[in-house]
């Protein structure tokens, strides 16, 4: 895949690909093969030191990746007979949140996810992934479709927040957020829930309620964006790689702090250098959550949930 | 001829003069008038000017909304740690204790039972005062406990919310608590106890997006700012003027949010009246 959108962070990477890309070109005149898996080996060297050692701001950095493959992407390529539903019969179709039964690996399936643009046209349609109230509204009405038919729920959060527009405090964006928090916490179908980019807030949280929560490696989730946290709490946005540092987003932190259930792998380099092999490692989590969930007699998965969410929070008595 | 008329009306002279010099005096944010301590106090913190509703702690809540000596706290003590080792301009450690010896309380909310003209609730009070009445782990936890309590005295459930939003230094654990909350509310729901949810100035963020928004009834506060982004988040998001009124009481009322505006000092009664009915 052409890499037209790069972070710095993996500048010199991308550099000695280029650099191979043209020696690949003049190979024909010369015999440089040796010269080129010399140069392959350094690269791959070079982007395990680089991968094992990335800041929470680089995290955060490379779940924005523009090239990073989104809800859309991920439902495509994991399942087949995809058919998006649209609306929430009360106000419109929010473009941020997508949804709609798909097959995964021979059963049925709600996905629903939010969904960022490409470009800037896309983007625009998209709202940035940035959801209004009609958008939760829509993906409750599709759990409950999903509850009626008895078939689990999948939820891929991606979102830099909940869309602070005046329509959306009009509409009670709050109030769509809180329903979600209170429905899906009793939704009687299983409900695996999947963070594949950014999970900011209310706004992820909003679909993000679940009997399995996953997290992909180069993702980040938290209460606040780092650049918020740092105009609030530092009173400037210079501080958000300070500010990345201490809201313990990655999903280490996530795993260490028991509010994700597993980490999914990425490629080497992160998703978006490999989208088959970003959907190929989500689909065999998401498949293997979903058998361990089903297995589980309903009354006991939802107590389970309603516990799981119930024993979270440090404090002392 | 002058290009400005003084207006007569506006100055009077008959007034006596107040005495602001002992200290006890407050100003209206909302009309600038002068009131005293005593009167504000005797008019349940309401301007008696403007009827600007000043924002109060749990303590003054308890103490208009409750029969007196009813409320018994509970979880009294539980106190919040520092998870993620957060430090912004100060330690978080250090923030939760200068915050504590400030204003004697432990976490943004108390939570307890009580009577209301003689008829039982659970309750639970924020305190603005503590970190913006910011929901971490303790508030959370209190929140869930308390519903607990109403689950098993079958009391129905009131909560009185005055907050910023979820607390920062907590990161997603804080947002954990909307989940926690708006779980157990579920729970509630399934016993049929009722839960009212009074929203008072200001109700905003990851308080708002959990409990504050579910309840059976959502009773606001006159003018109180209720909102999941805030108005100065909103204008710099949009760039655009806010209407007027925007995230008040009333424009909640008007747009289907809230079941009814009551001013502070009807308060107590009526909840009596809500609660008389339920029980009916």
């Amino acid at each position: 895949m052409a890499v037209q959108n790069y972070l710095e962070i993996e500048k010199p990477i991308i550099t000695l690909e280029n650099k191979i890309k043209e020696m690949r070109k003049m190979s024909d005149q010369l015999d440089i093969s040796h010269e080129i898996s010399k140069l392959e080996e350094r690269i791959n060297e070079l982007r395990k030191e680089i991968f094992s050692n990335l800041t929470p701001w680089q995290i955060v950095q490379l779940a924005r990746h523009p090239e990073r493959p989104y809800s859309l992407d991920y439902i495509y390529l994991m399942t087949e007979n995809f058919v998006e539903l649209h609306g929430d019969r009360h106000f419109g179709d929010d473009k941020a949140i997508v949804g709609g039964f798909a097959n995964l690996d021979g059963r049925t399936v709600m996905f629903i996810g939010q969904q960022k643009g490409r470009d800037t046209k896309s983007n625009i349609y998209r709202n940035f992934g940035m959801p209004n109230p009609e958008g939760y509204r829509k993906a409750l009405r599709l759990m409950k479709l999903a509850e009626k038919f008895n078939k689990p729920v999948i939820t891929l959060v991606d979102t830099p927040g909940a869309f602070p527009g005046i329509e959306a405090e009009e509409r009670g964006q709050a109030e769509a957020i809180a329903k979600n928090l209170y429905e899906m916490s009793s939704l009687q179908v299983p409900i695996i829930v999947a963070i594949i980019g950014e999970g900011a807030s209310g706004g992820a949280l909003g679909i993000g309620v679940g009997d399995k929560i996953l997290m992909l490696k180069y993702c980040w989730y938290s209460v606040i964006s780092p650049e918020s946290c740092s105009s609030i709490l530092w009173r400037s946005w210079d501080f958000k790689e300070q500010a990345a540092e201490s809201l313990k987003l990655t999903a280490k932190d996530m795993l260490d702090l028991k509010i994700i259930d597993r980490i999914v792998e990425e490629p080497e380099g992160g998703a978006h250098r490999d989208h088959e092999e970003a959907a190929k490692l989500l689909k065999k989590a998401l498949i293997e959550e979903l058998d361990s969930v089903s297995k589980i007699k309903k009354d006991k998965f939802l107590d389970n949930r309603i516990k799981k969410f119930g024993e979270m929070g440090f404090f002392k008595d | 001829m002058a290009w400005f008329k003084r207006s007569k009306e506006n100055i009077s002279t008959n007034e006596p003069k107040k005495d602001l010099s002992d200290g006890n005096w407050f100003k209206c944010p909302d009309c600038s008038e002068m009131i005293h301590k005593k009167t504000i106090e005797s008019n349940f913190y309401v301007c008696t000017h403007c009827g600007h509703h000043f924002r109060i702690g749990s303590e003054e809540y308890f103490k208009l909304l409750l029969d007196e000596n009813s409320f018994k706290e509970t979880d009294k003590k539980i106190r919040a740690v520092d998870p993620l080792d957060f430090e912004d301009t100060k330690p978080y450690k250090k923030r939760i204790e200068d915050t504590i010896n400030k204003t004697d309380l432990y976490d943004a909310i108390r939570t307890g039972t009580a009577k209301i003209n003689t008829i039982d609730v659970v309750i639970g009070c924020m305190d603005f005062a503590f970190i913006g009445g910011s929901m971490g782990s303790v508030v959370g936890e209190k929140i869930s406990r308390a519903i607990d309590k109403a689950i098993k005295t079958k009391y129905p459930l009131i909560l009185i919310s005055s907050s910023g939003g979820a607390r920062m230094m907590e990161g997603a654990i804080s947002l954990m608590q909307l989940a926690k909350t708006s779980s157990k509310l579920a729970k509630l729901n399934n016993e049929k106890i009722p839960y009212i949810s009074i929203l008072t100035n200001p109700t905003t963020g990851g308080s708002t997006a959990s409990f504050s928004m579910l309840g059976d009834l959502n009773i606001a506060e006159p003018k109180a700012l209720i909102a999941f982004a805030g108005p100065r988040v909103v204008k710099q998001a949009t760039g655009k003027d806010l209407p007027p009124g925007f995230q008040k009481s009333e424009f909640l009322l008007e747009h289907g949010f809230i079941d009814l505006i009551v001013n502070r000092k009807d308060m107590k009664d009526k909840l009596t009246q809500i609660l008389k009915l339920l029980q009916n």
